[in-house]
This record gives C-alpha cells, structure tokens and sequence, in this order.
C-alpha cells in the first residue's frame, strides 16, 4: 500500500445527511468482480439523468467538485450495506479523504484500508467550514495525518481523532493482512484450545 | 467473584486470540458466510499472494445477490451475473468451500441459510461480508458485517483486527398487539434512535417483549441492527433457541448437544453488568409502522401523519428531510394510509421465513390483490419455498394474484432483474428505502408482511389491522 502523505486540496460540498452506500454506488454496479473501474459510477445516480448524461449542477460535474480530493458531506456518511465498492468508487474518482460529523462503522473501517481518510469534526467546526466554502468555493483545505490537523481555508488549525493503528498503517504503508499473517502461531495456538463448534465439512448434501 | 459481563462482553473475551501491541486485538471468527457479491475480488486477492483460504471448514457459500429468482431451469440472462455467480462457484471449488450454488435445492440467502442448517450456533463469532449478518446475532451470537478487505483477511487467517465495541442494551417489555409485529419493533426503534443511533455499539435486545417473539421473529429484529447504525445486535440465548436448533444438519448430536447446551447457558448477561447505554420501548404502545422518507429512521405509526421537514431544527438536517420528501413525493402532515401502491415485495433477509409467509398468506387467503398491485413473494430459500407449498401457501398466493418466485435477495436490492421502475411506489418488507434501492427512481415504503400484504389486497396503503378477523 502506498503512504498516506499530507495534501492541500479543493473540497467538493455534499452537505445531506445519512449518505448511504446505495448512493455512493448504486448496487447495480456492484455485480463486478474485479474492483476498477469504479470512478466513473460514484454517485452515479445523483450524478446523471435518466438518458446517462452528467447533471451540470451536480458537484461533481463541475469545478472545484470535479477535481477536489476532499469531500464534505452531513453526518452519519457511509451507512447502509458494507459494500467496499463505496470506498473504491471514491478513492477512483480521486477522493483522498472525507469529512463529516460522524461515519458509520463498516465505511469507516472500510475506507482506512483502502487510502480514504474519514475525518470526524465537532458540528461547530463542520458549519464553519461549510459557510466558508459556501462564500469561496475554490477555497482550500489541508490534511495532515502525521499530525492529525486538518486545516480550514481561514489556517484555523483542527485536530481530528483516528485510530492509532490505522493511523500507523496509513503513514508507513503497511498492510492489514501482512501484519495478521505474522500471526500465524498465536491463531494455531487458539485453534487448539478452542475446537471448532461447527465443522462446514461434516455434513454432505446429496445434491 | 469476576465482575458481571454483558453477553456481548463475553463473546468478545472467549474470541480474542492475542493483543499485539499498539494495534487492535486478533478476534477469531468461529463461522465465515461467503456470497457472490462481496467475494470474488478477495479471492483474487489469496491468488495473488499465494494464500489458501486457512479454514474451509469454517466456511460456508451460498448466492444470493445477484441470483435470478426466474425457475431455475432457465439460465441466468444477464451476462455479468451469470459471470458473478459462476465465479463464486468456481471460487467455492478452487479453494474448497463447500457451497449452495445456484441450481442447489438447498440455496437461498445468506443470513437464512446459516440458521436453518443449524449453521449458526449461540457463543460464535460469525462474519459475511454483508451488513445484515447481524440476523445470526438472534442465536446470541456475535455476528456482524465486514467489507471485501476483511472477507479476504478471514479466508487467509480467520481473524480480524478489532477493537471492542459499546453495548447498548434496547430493552423491550410489554405484550404485542394485534396487527403488530417484531417489524414493527425494529423500525420503531429505529424511528426512535436514529439511523446513527448505534453507531460504535452491539444492541442486545432484552425484555419481555423479546423473550416472546419465536426465533424468526428475533432474526427479523436483529437483522435490522445495521439500520440503526449497530454492527451487530443480538438476543441471549434461551429455550426457544435450543428448541429451534435441535435436530438441525449442523447443530451437535447426542452427548455433544448436552455440552453444547450446558454452555449456551451460560452466555446470558449477568446480573448486574453494566451497559455503556440504554432505550427502552413499551411493545403494548406500538402500532403497525410504515416509513415515508428515504432512510429506515424516517418511521411513523401507520396512523401518524408524515412529519413537516421545517420541525429540524439543523439546517443540514431540515435539508436532508425535505430532499427525502422530495423523492418519495409525499407531503407533510398527512397520513400514508390511503397512498396508491404500484408493488408489494414480501422477501428479504429480513421478512420471507416461514413465518413471514404464513402472516403474509393468512391476509391473502380467500382474497384478490388489487389488479393495480404487482405483488412478489420470494421465499428466503429453497427448503422455505419447498415447506410453503407442502403447507399449500403457494396456492394462496397464486389464486389471489400474486408471483411465487424462486428464493434470493430480489428487490430488496434489486441487482438480479427484480426491481421497481423509475417513480414507481413499493410497500416492502425488506430492510432498505434508500433511493433507488429497489430500482433507479423507485419508491419504497417499509413495513411488515401484514402490512404489506393488506396493501396488496387494497392498492393502496394500508393498516393491516383493518382486514385481521
């Protein structure tokens, strides 16, 4: 995994609440089996009309929305299904991060294994940076994880909370599975003391 | 004396394998549930480091998704979901998982299967990659959705890296009345928390209202956890759990079951463990429920009128209510009793167990669906389908009107063919109202299977305790 470094960028404002995964990517999209390709359906009923051609007003169309590797969106972004097809689809498009009052636990999860901060901020912090996008909409914000410090346009300074370990994980690439692999003769020693309660193999259908 | 625990606190503390420094802990996973949907890239993922999948026998396939539920002697039409399920079987094949594929007798969705193959058991730890594996948390056991990622890390290692969550005790006391179901119990809660409302927390569902409700009953409360924000939320194990086990393909023979039960027992709450929250709901106080807007907390009584946007008072918020209304083309302050309805869907991981059925078939029987009124029936397996027509259910759903489909997720996700048309209005017993959901641009009302099968017969919204005997 490459190493998550500090960024200035354009945000793209979605300022709706309970944004679900259906809507970051519709499920239809999600009879893939591979995980490309996914950029093009973020949002993708938001984002085009019935005929498939980009709605104009919608903020990814256009400018700074369109190129922006920020995202704000309203509370409790990412419930619903855990498809990690939603932080594909974003990262695709070229989100390296997203804010908002809270997350909901599978994205959460989900983003910090595939490069996407979730950046949590007190609603005070999320209305004054709204307001401040809503007056200059090519206004920039700045990530830094090492510090955890998300700078709004005015430099007022934000410290964010994120998970020590994913924190870690993001900085110095380091991969989840890599790391549980290590791990090998702690899982065997578990396995022996705790026999399994179903074995998936005992049973054989005859069809 | 240790200090008391909650369940949730000692599925927890009999799974945690090590505690590494500085990370989360390794949480061995006793049961992984694997579908076409969510599957295939993490097993590209084992091809391309090598890996076999460490425990196939604590493994278990099905296809579901994506699955057309068309007779399954015809093939599957649309190209790339004929790709994605033969890959989930080759998948299956290549790493030795043993699977219901799609022409199996036995197949149907994920979350009904687990259990009615004794599957699951009360004291595991079971993952999918699918957020309504809460549903096995009415075993008592700690079951919870996790995304692509993870699937691939469970079929490398059986383990998770992960960090305790809060518990949120949802205490449920009083009687059900007529006409109102363990439905109507989810979405109330949900209505009352809030779609985040359980964000960061297992719900254990405790009450007397709970310790009535049969083992279909507790699936379809626990499987909409997701819906209120909780990764998982599940109900103590009791004499209604073992009853519902015994004799089941998987579950323990002979001297084996004594054990097994013997322990089960000791996996309620203790006396006096502490919950880092609580809400309380009075069952005999709820009525049939409905949701008007485009996600599962925007609930109502069915009686109740829609709710005015301009009462939030955050401005994102107010937004979010009116884009919701907006959508569904609903005004505030009337009720829905009385909306038209295009399609009713009895299905889901949430509502199409036998149980379902026969409520849904005891408002049908001896009546005619609106001929204005697509109505599926999508039974949640193959082995449902086959003990509702010996029981004669699928004549009644034929003879007044209605489709008797082969067993899948169906348009409670709409990827296999199954779905609404744009604008459209469903009175569904599924999980989900998000736009678009059930089909690009359809319209989705939320309820129970009476419900939704009173609207059937109507064509229009409707109380189901208006046509009840």
């Amino acid at each position: 995994m490459e190493k998550f470094t500090a960024f200035e960028s354009w945000v793209a404002v979605l300022p709706v609440d309970n944004i679900d995964t259906d809507q970051i990517i519709p499920a239809r999209f999600l009879k893939t089996v591979s995980k490309e390709g996914l950029g093009d359906q973020l949002f993708y009923d938001w984002r085009y009309d019935a005929d498939g051609n980009p709605r104009p007003d919608f903020v990814l169309n256009r400018p700074p929305g369109n190129r922006a590797q920020v995202l704000l969106a309203g509370d409790n972004f990412g419930c619903g299904s855990s498809r990690e097809h939603a932080p594909w689809a974003l990262t695709q498009f070229g989100f390296r991060a997203v804010i908002s009052t809270s997350f909901a636990d599978i994205f959460k999860g989900n983003a910090l294994k595939n490069a996407l901060l979730p950046i949590v901020v007190p609603p005070e912090i999320h209305a004054r940076l709204l307001k401040m996008l809503e007056t200059d909409p090519l206004a920039t914000v700045r990530v830094d994880l090492a510090s955890q410090t998300l700078t709004l346009p005015d430099g007022t300074p934000v410290e964010f909370p994120v998970d020590s370990f994913a924190k870690t994980c993001l900085l110095e690439g380091i991969d989840e599975l890599g790391f549980l692999l290590k791990h090998e003769a702690e899982i065997a020693a578990f396995e022996q003391t705790h026999p399994a309660p179903v074995d998936t193999l005992s049973v054989k259908f005859e069809d | 004396m240790s200090q008391p625990r909650t369940i949730i606190q000692k599925l927890w503390d009999s799974h945690v394998v090590c505690q590494p420094p500085g990370a989360p802990a390794l949480l061995y996973i006793d049961l992984h549930l694997v579908h076409e949907v969510t599957s295939p890239q993490a097993f590209d993922g084992l091809r391309r480091r090598g890996l076999k999948v460490r425990r196939p026998d604590r493994t278990f396939g099905t296809c579901d998704h994506s699955t057309p539920t068309t007779p399954r002697d015809l093939p599957i039409v649309d190209p790339v979901a004929r790709a994605q399920v033969e890959q989930f079987e080759k998948n299956c094949r290549e790493f030795g998982i043993p699977f219901f594929g799609f022409r199996s007798p036995r197949q149907g969705i994920v979350h009904v299967i687990g259990p009615e193959y004794g599957l699951t058991q009360p004291g595991m730890t079971i993952v999918c990659g699918d957020s309504h594996t809460a549903t096995h948390g009415a075993f008592g056991a700690l079951a919870f959705g996790i995304g692509t990622s993870q699937v691939e890390h469970v079929l490398a290692t059986q383990c998770l890296l992960q960090s305790p969550s809060k518990s949120f005790n949802v205490r449920v006391d009083g009687h059900l009345r007529p006409g109102v179901t363990a439905k109507d119990i989810i979405l109330a809660l949900i209505a009352k928390i809030g779609v985040g409302g359980g964000t960061g927390c297992v719900f254990e569902y405790t009450g007397s209202a709970i310790r009535a409700l049969s083992m279909e009953e507790r699936m379809t409360v626990c499987n909409m956890s997701i819906e209120g924000g909780a990764r998982a939320g599940l109900i103590a194990p009791d004499d209604t759990t073992f009853e519902f086990l015994h004799g089941r393909p998987f579950a323990p023979k002979g001297a084996a079951w004594d054990r097994a039960v013997a322990y089960w027992k000791t996996l309620p709450t203790d006396e006096g463990a502490v919950y880092d929250r609580e809400v309380t709901l009075d069952a005999s106080q709820l009525e049939p429920m409905i949701t008007y807007g485009t996600n599962p907390g925007m609930g109502i009584p069915i009686s109740a009128p829609v709710p005015d946007p301009g009462e939030a008072a955050d401005p994102v918020e107010r937004e979010t209510r009116r884009k919701a209304l907006a959508y569904m083309g609903l005004e505030p302050g009337k009720p829905l009793a009385g909306h038209p309805v295009d399609v009713v869907f009895i299905g889901s991981c949430t509502n199409s167990r036998m149980t379902d059925l026969r409520a849904a078939a005891s408002v049908l029987k001896g009546r005619k669906v609106n001929p204005r009124v697509r109505v599926l029936v999508v039974p949640g397996s193959q082995q449902i389908k086959r003990q509702a027509e010996a029981e004669g259910l699928d004549r009644i759903f034929r003879e007044a009107g209605a489709e008797w489909r082969e067993a899948g997720c169906s348009m409670c996700i709409a990827m296999n063919g199954d779905q609404l048309a744009p604008g459209e209005y469903a009175v569904s017993t599924s999980n989900r109202n998000f736009e678009g959901r059930q089909g690009k641009g359809g319209r989705t009302f939320l309820a129970s299977p009476l419900t939704a099968a009173a609207s059937a017969v109507t064509g229009v919204v409707t109380d189901p305790r208006t046509l009840l005997g």
